[in-house]
């Protein structure tokens, strides 16, 4: 009772700052410039992505600011379809030309081919090779895959589009029996080397962070490891699978140099995996020394850079959401 | 089901498993040994230590060895601290639940997630256009000195690039180094940055280590950031200048392969270059794996 | 111990810039002429080794790109320049640019060794490259689809082809785009059904088409080149902002030599006169 009264009494009494040393107060500041320091280096990181986003757009901009970019390279020859002249494809991708064709939509279908080439192949071959490891393997393949995922995740992707060029593309042109050697489904087979370490690193840590107890719980009631993993594990992992996936998706679409190498970077619109595509990033590495700044095409390579960053931004989001969902899954609402 | 069925179906899907597991292996392992077995031969001395002659048919690749050890070094001085400094921050000073730290984690995952040619875009619209011009026109050049393509843009931008990579293994080294040491450091009297520059960091430093290990694997093997921002594939002078451009081994296997005149007689000349470059983003990585595991080894059996 | 390390990288990056250049003659762009620019180049610093020529391609559109961003002395083209390059040159340098013919070539149209067809008009060529005619038997060859091979558009005889043999008409979406001529050779030699174009120096492993015109079947040859007979004669250009002066010019004199013009025809063009 009297100590709370005394309590109670100090602190009804303004306190008072204790008095400090010329000493202590130089390392107080001095504490604080360093904190200050640090902190505006952190600041770097967000200044780094907006100065990104500013500087790409800023170079696209002059497509709505010029009227000579602004004739050439319009919205609407952008994504609509273009009568240019009898018999002739209404969307096509010639932007040095008399009259300059400027459809995105070669290079959209161009880049989803590849992609979803990619991702038919590199999923199951993740995810699948992700459970073999969390749930099946002995430790010792374990051990192997682990640094083997790693040296794969390690290759440069010249080297993938440079194997895909030099090594993949007879094989797969015999073996499909295509007409051309560089095909959207030689990009696409490329592009599966490069995500296939994302998709399975990401997928093996979902799969690894499910609890033991959903395991034990499972083989307890008489499921076969099988049946564990395949319907209790996996379902359990599916958002930190699907974000994998998401991620996968994100690096293959924005990926340049085996699609450069490897899709014979034609404008072509056709559903065909055989015929060649022609994607975004490789658009804009090919054609980029051939611009004089300022220029029309040289805004509408920034623009195709824009619409990039805007898809990979959109997919992280996405992929984001989904790991924070399956943490909270897991951890939060477990029971 | 029957139990028999059962086990048949578990042992099918097993096997499927265990089968895309080999299909990667056997991936890696062909495009290896594809690579050793045309590359291996012509890997000598003489192709390492000389510049390429016979229009890019004979002689060696010492400038491009050159040009990339010199453009990473550069991207490494400048990531390091700007990485190693930010995820002091977010690990050592940001407050709980703060807005900024939030801010900073989702740029940072964002950043980690821009194709690398939007980076080379970048390079070109804000180093060489932007700050290469302010900088021409504030130190009086007529001509173009800083506003074209060099050896400094490149290893900037490609500092942008792997910053998250430096970010993330920071933190995770910050992570590791255990609570204890920072709270006796502090009980002792030090105050917080006396606790970071003489307990933290050097407890952390392995890992920040490997963080600018894989920071320089990355670096050296990236070629879309470089395509416009310095890389040249004839360059009949080292990089001495930090506008000069540079030779670089990824981008002169991307040129040999898809440009050189007379594609047979290259073909050795480029698989031993792919060969000298996957052997050193490799030996990175090892390194990298090395002081992973042994710091890995030592906090288990310290505790 | 870091801040030594630190301040002595900082000190020198803060030197480096302020060293004086040395004599240098920067080359840039079309990769038909890159090999021919890499070898004056070799031959030029052997004599004089004190000025350093870089040589690098990308396109003759990358190298008249790089004459108007200035970040080039001398650009190679394969090409005329266009209006539209000689107005921004204008606008930015005050000059229409300086034309200098450095040798001479043949836009020479290339199929697999394997093709009984030898020779085609130009309008046939027009037709397989806009995309109207789209098999061998149309061609009097086999009953097989014709794989196009064309270059990037940066590309100086991307635009020379567009122009002359084309009309000016675009190329068939479906032709597979290659970043050089070396590319083009290397896949028309390994595709049976292929055709692709480039300058008559890469031609090795392939067979090059004649051009019929009339009664004629003119082969890309070096008489017909250099007397203009063949329809797909071309010069070969250096392109300047301002008349050349100083090391470019010492560099050009060299390509326009005796000697100079012997390398060209070494490696496969020809000479200018």
């Amino acid at each position: 009772m009297d100590r709370q009264a005394i309590m109670e009494q100090g602190l009804t009494q303004p306190l008072v700052a204790p008095l400090l040393s010329p000493a202590a107060r130089r390392r107080q500041l001095r504490e604080k410039v360093i904190a200050g320091f640090i902190t505006l280096m952190a600041f770097t990181g967000i200044a780094a992505l907006i100065l990104i986003i500013i500087f790409v757009a800023k170079e696209a901009l002059a497509l709505f600011t010029e009227p000579e970019a602004r004739h050439e390279a319009s919205l609407s020859k952008m994504f609509l379809a273009q009568d240019v002249a009898p018999g002739r494809p209404p969307f096509r991708w010639q932007p040095v030309s008399k009259i300059p064709k400027v459809s995105m939509i070669p290079l959209f279908v161009g880049t989803l081919k590849t992609t979803a080439v990619s991702m038919l192949v590199a999923v199951p071959l993740g995810v699948f090779g992700a459970l073999f490891a969390a749930e099946f393997a002995p430790r010792r393949l374990r051990e192997l895959l682990k640094p083997v995922i790693e040296l794969l995740a390690g290759i440069p992707s010249v080297v993938l589009g440079f194997f895909a060029l030099m090594v993949m593309s007879t094989v797969v042109k015999e073996a499909l029996g295509f007409d051309r050697p560089l095909n959207a489904m030689l990009a696409g087979l490329g592009l599966a080397l490069a995500i296939v370490p994302v998709i399975f690193t990401v997928s093996e840590d979902a799969l690894t962070s499910v609890p033991r107890s959903y395991r034990e719980a499972s083989l307890a009631l008489g499921a076969t490891p099988w049946e564990t993993a395949w319907k209790v594990v996996l379902p359990a992992a599916a958002p930190g699978i699907l974000a994998a996936c998401v991620l996968g998706f994100g690096r293959a679409i924005g990926e340049t140099m085996i699609v450069l190498m490897a899709s014979g970077n034609a404008d072509v619109i056709s559903w065909s995996l055989g015929d060649s595509a022609r994607s975004l990033s490789a658009t804009i590495a090919a054609e980029m020394g051939e611009v004089v700044v300022g220029s029309p095409h040289y805004s509408l390579l920034f623009f195709i850079g824009v619409q990039l960053f805007i898809f990979t931004f959109v997919l992280n989001l996405i992929a984001s959401t989904w790991t924070r969902r399956v943490v909270r899954k897991l951890t939060g609402g477990a029971t | 089901m029957k139990h028999g069925t059962r086990r048949a179906v578990g042992l099918a899907l097993t096997s499927l498993t265990g089968l895309a597991a080999f299909i990667i292996i056997a991936m890696l392992g062909i495009i290896l040994f594809n690579v050793v077995e045309n590359g291996a031969g012509g890997v000598t001395w003489t192709f390492l230590s000389k510049p390429p002659e016979d229009g890019m048919m004979g002689g060696g690749i010492f400038p491009a060895i050159f040009g990339t050890a010199a453009l990473t070094l550069l991207m490494t001085v400048a990531v390091m601290p700007v990485g190693v400094l930010t995820a002091v921050y977010l690990h050592e000073y940001a407050p709980p639940n703060s807005l900024f730290a939030r801010f900073v984690r989702v740029a940072v995952v964002n950043l980690a997630g821009v194709p690398s040619i939007v980076f080379g875009l970048f390079g070109l619209g804000f180093f060489i256009l932007f700050v290469g011009q302010g900088m021409d026109r504030a130190l009086g050049h007529e001509e173009m000195y800083w506003a074209q393509p060099g050896i400094l843009w490149a290893s900037l931008t490609l500092a942008v690039l792997t910053l998250p990579v430096v970010i993330v293994s920071t933190e995770e080294a910050l992570r590791a180094v255990p609570m204890d040491h920072r709270t006796a450091s502090l009980a002792l009297g030090a105050t917080q940055s006396q606790t970071l520059g003489r307990v933290v960091l050097p407890g952390a430093l392995p890992g920040i280590l490997t963080g600018a290990v894989l920071a320089i694997s990355r670096g050296a093997g990236e070629v879309a950031p470089i395509l416009f921002t310095g890389a040249a594939y004839f360059l009949p002078d080292l990089p001495t200048h930090l506008n000069s451009q540079f030779m670089h081994l990824g981008y002169h296997t991307y040129v040999m392969a898809t440009q050189s005149p007379d594609v047979e007689a290259t073909r050795p000349l480029l698989y031993s270059t792919v060969l000298v470059l996957l052997l050193l983003t490799f030996a990175l990585n090892l390194v990298a794996v090395i002081i992973r595991t042994r710091t890995r080894r030592k906090a288990a059996g310290s505790h | 111990m870091k801040a030594i390390f630190g301040s002595l990288v900082i000190g020198l990056m803060l030197a480096l810039p302020l060293s004086a250049h040395a004599g240098n003659v920067t080359v840039k762009g079309s990769d038909t002429m890159v090999i021919l620019g890499q070898r004056w180049a070799e031959e030029f610093m052997k004599k004089t080794p004190a000025t350093k020529v870089q040589v690098t391609g990308g396109g003759s559109g990358v190298g008249l790109a790089a004459l108007q961003n200035g970040t080039t002395e001398i650009a190679m083209s394969s090409r005329e320049i266009k209006d539209a390059e000689k107005q921004k040159l204008r606008a930015r340098y005050n000059t229409t640019g300086v034309e200098i013919p450095v040798a001479k070539d043949g836009v020479t149209f290339y199929v697999n060794e394997s093709n009984p067809v030898t020779a085609l008009t130009v309008e046939q060529l027009k037709g397989v490259y806009v995309g109207d005619i789209t098999n061998w038997k149309q061609l009097g060859g086999p009953d097989a689809p014709i794989i196009i091979y064309s270059r990037e558009n940066s590309s100086g005889t991307y635009v020379f082809v567009k122009d002359h043999v084309l009309d000016g008409d675009d190329y068939a979406a479906s032709a597979q785009t290659l970043p050089g001529t070396a590319a083009v050779v290397n896949a028309v030699a390994k595709e049976k059904n292929s055709i692709g174009y480039g300058g008559s120096a890469y031609a090795k492993n392939i067979k090059e088409l004649k051009i019929k015109k009339g009664n004629e079947d003119i082969a890309p040859s070096a008489e017909n080149i250099k007397t203009g007979k063949y329809p797909l004669s071309r010069d070969l250009y250096f392109y300047l902002r301002n008349k050349p002066s100083g090391d470019a010019k010492t560099f050009i004199d060299f390509a326009l030599s005796p000697e100079g013009q012997a390398v060209v025809t070494k490696v496969g063009y020809f000479p200018v006169k």
